[in-house]
């Protein structure tokens, strides 16, 4: 099994993740993603960065790249897939998931620790927790904000596509605790199926024992199977 | 063929929040000026050529869906000259 790293121009936490990934001996590879995925790709993660300079929107052109046809095909098959942070927003823009991540209210990047509440603990990437739960996890980003019509927010409400939301360090959500402006605090969601996850906090910078936060480590583990124990 | 400009405004559909036009406002105000309210728009100059001007404009119409606007929190409208 490989999990295949994605690397765009511009993506800069590919580095990061691939780190996290071995030190929880999570087989990997960082892949250009000119070069399309390698043939044991058993799951995809979409990294963190910059990829194309954020023209247009944040993930716009990287959406756009041909390997996200394959990557939307797998996925419909049920290789997992994890979008982090600008990957989250790749994710968005490709449709893999609904909604939209734009400018934080603030107008600011912000780079601060944030806690979210586990919103669906019977995921792949959240099985080790009980739902209410809450993580403390970095993120850093300048268009976070959570963007979608209430329609598609009710229909996601309604298939319990919620993954994460923001709140305090005790699970309560609220204003104060939401970082960016996001609609009804959420911080991350799944797609069409619990394989396809996006979030905006960044797992990989709270893999390491050393710099802080191990919280991110069991949402990583979700790259490691290739399918959910019933 | 003939040659057209295209020109594709990307605006924030009504109800988005808008931080950078809120914080724009807010420096013209602080500049002295009087306003009610702001808003920002993306635009797009396309030039290219098409039989008329409905098949450059359809062209320009599916680049704004394609890429150049978000459906989830845009509008976009289509102008077309000939150039």
């Amino acid at each position: 099994m490989t999990v295949a790293i994605v690397r765009f121009g511009g993506s800069n936490c590919d580095r990061d993740a691939a780190r996290a990934l071995g030190a929880m001996d999570i087989d990997h590879e960082i892949v250009w993603h000119e070069d399309g995925l390698p043939a044991d790709t058993t799951a995809v993660m979409l990294p963190g960065g910059f990829s194309y300079g954020d023209y247009l929107r944040a993930g716009a052109m990287a959406a756009r790249a041909p390997i996200m046809e394959t990557i939307r095909a797998r996925a419909e098959d049920g290789v997992p897939v994890l979008g982090i942070c600008n990957g989250a927003q790749i994710g968005c823009e490709a449709g893999l998931t609904p909604g939209a991540f734009t400018t934080n209210e603030s107008a600011r990047f912000q780079c601060e620790h944030v806690h979210v509440r586990v919103e669906n603990a019977d995921t792949r990437w959240t099985r080790a927790y009980e739902t209410g739960e809450v993580l403390e996890l970095p993120i850093a980003h300048a268009d976070g904000r959570f963007e979608i019509t209430q329609s598609e927010l009710r229909h996601l409400e309604a298939e319990d596509r919620i993954l994460f939301r923001y709140s305090t360090p005790d699970g309560t959500v609220t204003n104060e605790a939401n970082p960016n402006g996001s609609t009804d605090n959420v911080a991350g969601i799944l797609g069409e199926n619990e394989g396809v996850a996006v979030l905006m906090p960044h797992p990989e910078r709270a893999a390491l024992a050393d710099i802080g936060s191990t919280d991110g480590r069991v949402i990583l583990a979700g790259l490691r199977q290739a399918t959910v124990a019933p | 063929m003939s040659a057209f400009t295209a020109t594709v405004t990307v605006r924030l559909e009504t109800g988005v929040r808008d931080p950078e036009a809120d914080t724009t406002q807010q420096s013209l105000e602080r500049l002295g000026f009087e306003l009610q309210s702001l808003r920002s728009a993306d635009q797009f100059e396309i030039d290219l050529d098409a039989a008329d001007a409905e098949a450059a404009r359809d062209r320009a119409n599916a680049m704004a869906e394609r890429l150049l606007a978000n459906p989830t929190i845009h509008d976009y409208s289509v102008a077309v000259q000939s150039r």
